[in-house]
């Protein structure tokens, strides 16, 4: 049981830190369900 | 935290209910981490997106926190994140998003 479980998620990931996707990726393993995932470009 | 997913955030809140959200961040620098995790719990402090004077308190954890490490698979965690996490300036992070949740988040279970 953790904080992620059964929770909405929103993934504000980074291109030039960590990608929305691979945020994603590594919650498929939980109860979370991810509602919205972005990339987000801060050049 | 462009404009477009300020909005977005707001909208599933609003659907969803605060106590059932949960921010991910996954930012390159403290700063702009915190200024994400600020955004998301006390309102966007440039006062220029739908956020602005929105104080949702949501949940937010980056990706490198340890909350967020021990709930998911380490084998993905490794291929997915682990050579940004060698990479990141991850002390300093943790100690941004700990301050932001201290002091803006509604949540802190």
């Amino acid at each position: 049981m953790s904080v992620f479980d059964g929770k909405k998620i929103i993934i504000i990931g980074d291109r030039d830190g960590i990608p929305g996707p691979a945020i994603e990726e590594c919650l498929k393993s939980t109860d979370a369900d991810v509602v919205y995932s972005s990339t987000e470009c801060f050049v | 935290m462009d404009l477009e997913n300020q909005q977005r955030v707001k909208d599933l809140t609003e659907k969803h209910g605060a106590e059932n959200v949960v921010v991910l961040i996954g930012a390159a620098e403290a700063e702009a981490a915190g200024l994400a995790a600020e955004t998301v719990t006390n309102g966007d402090p440039t006062f220029a997106g739908p956020l602005a004077g929105v104080q949702l308190g949501l949940r937010v954890f980056h990706a490198v926190e340890e909350t967020f490490k021990s709930a998911v698979d380490e084998g993905v965690y490794d291929d997915q994140i682990g050579m940004m996490e060698m990479v990141l300036e991850v002390d300093e992070i943790i100690e941004e998003m700990e301050e932001i949740r201290g002091e803006f988040g509604k949540f802190n279970d």
